[in-house]
């Protein structure tokens, strides 16, 4: 099973185009008013960053890969609007003036500096102690989310069913795989994995580089090797 | 949310995204669920105010303060907090330093995660499927489409941000720049030398 946008390892991609000094932040002005749109409606809060990172991996395969950045932001922003009921799919091309109950939420201009500053830390604090520590030895899972299926996870596929270490432990961290499904927070301590590359790729440009992936408790079990 | 999101709501909205965020834009303003004051001001923040000025003002004064480089790599929070530096995609920053044995690069493989309060907006090919695929796997291919190349005793150590921490790479600081100060350092600090694509004072 594969998902268009965990990409990493694929083959066949061409060069990396480096950024010129003249680029600007936005390279065109819809580019700016699509992140401005996407993130002033995270204020309404009829969604959470994983739903929406879930609604960008949900656009059909066909699209993601051809939309820009932007637009997938904006693709995405239109079916979690239409789907959490917030509006429906009508109003895109024939706007309703009328006042949203949820309007009250919006979020005003003298807000935003506050809003951007605080953020939304997703450490918490959990009961249960790390079940790993630093130094020990883990194997992943299979890259797929046990809830639901073909859900959100974040577990990369180029990692899964691989042999790596504990670096570092950062306690607990709401857990995606559950909060893109309205299956609440369900913190899990989270950690970072160290791989070797010749434990992940066939021909790795150097055996003894290493790829630090941050994995959640129940992607891993412990390995007792030597 | 089912993961079955009905696909095609954008069906309705114009193909040309231009188009799309202006329907978008539309629909929600009428319904009095956005200000446009508050994308102006949203839009002002990260075009004007964060950027990777602020990276770099933090990376030069760890290059040249061992106590504050210190204190940086192991609790970054306190330190980002006392300079204002925290925020959306920011609230948990990691640094970590390169070395002769080894030269770190940050990537999100899955979407774009970036350290946003400390280097602004991303840039286009960070967002790109050629970097998000390939980095992961052929780090030094990647490292030469930048003109960079590593010695060859130093190991490569890709960080994939798949959670909600974030990464910033400290660079060594070359031996010719060794006489300059704060103000100096934090101007040859790039955007790409604190994702790891970039040397000090060398070039993008």
């Amino acid at each position: 099973m594969s998902r268009v946008h965990d990409m990493g390892g694929r083959f066949g991609d061409g060069a990396i185009q480096p950024a010129s000094t003249k680029d600007k932040t936005f390279k065109e002005t819809w580019h700016a008013r699509a992140l401005a749109v996407t993130l002033a409606t995270g204020s309404l809060r009829q969604w959470n960053l994983d739903m929406s990172r879930h609604a960008r991996e949900c656009l059909p395969p066909k699209d993601y890969c051809e939309f820009s950045y932007y637009n997938k932001w904006i693709s995405a922003l239109a079916n979690l609007l239409v789907a959490r009921g917030v509006i429906s799919s009508a109003e895109f091309s024939d706007p309703i003036q009328k006042m949203h109950p949820l309007s009250s939420r919006k979020l005003l201009a003298v807000e935003v500096a506050k809003v951007l500053s605080k953020g939304a830390p997703t450490s918490r604090s959990v009961e249960d102690p790390p079940k790993f520590l630093v130094g020990q030895n883990v194997k992943t899972r299979r890259a797929q989310n046990k809830f639901v299926s073909g859900g959100h996870t974040r577990l990369p596929k180029y990692a899964e069913r691989s042999k790596g270490k504990i670096e570092i432990c950062h306690g607990a961290h709401v857990f995606p795989d559950a909060h893109a499904h309205d299956l609440g927070e369900q913190p899990e301590h989270l950690y970072t994995v160290s791989f070797l590359a010749s434990e992940l790729w066939e021909s790795p440009e150097n055996p003894n580089d290493t790829l630090c992936v941050d994995i959640w408790e129940s992607y891993m079990e412990p390995v007792n090797d030597p | 949310m089912p993961h079955d999101v009905e696909k095609h709501s954008h069906s309705l909205l114009p193909s040309d995204p231009e188009l799309k965020v202006k329907a978008l834009e539309t629909a929600l303003i009428k319904r009095g669920l956005i200000d446009p004051a508050a994308l102006d001001e949203i839009i002002d923040t990260y075009q004007n105010k964060i950027g990777p000025k602020n990276g770099a003002k933090i990376i030069a004064k760890a290059l040249l303060d061992k106590e504050f480089k210190k204190a940086l790599i192991s609790d970054p929070m306190q330190i980002l907090e006392k300079h204002g530096f925290l925020g959306r995609q920011g609230e948990h920053i990691k640094v970590v330093e390169n070395t002769p044995e080894v030269h770190n690069i940050v990537v999100c493989t899955l979407c774009s995660c970036y350290p946003w309060p400390l280097l602004g907006i991303p840039p286009t090919w960070y967002k790109s499927d050629e970097y998000r695929s390939r980095v992961v796997r052929e780090p030094r291919k990647c490292l030469s489409d930048f003109g960079v190349t590593l010695p060859k005793d130093t190991k490569v150590r890709v960080w994939d941000s798949t959670a909600e921490i974030r990464y910033l790479v400290l660079p060594i600081l070359p031996d010719k720049y060794k006489d300059f100060d704060k103000e100096q350092l934090s101007e040859i600090i790039s955007r790409d030398a604190m994702i790891g694509t970039a040397l000090i004072g060398e070039a993008s």
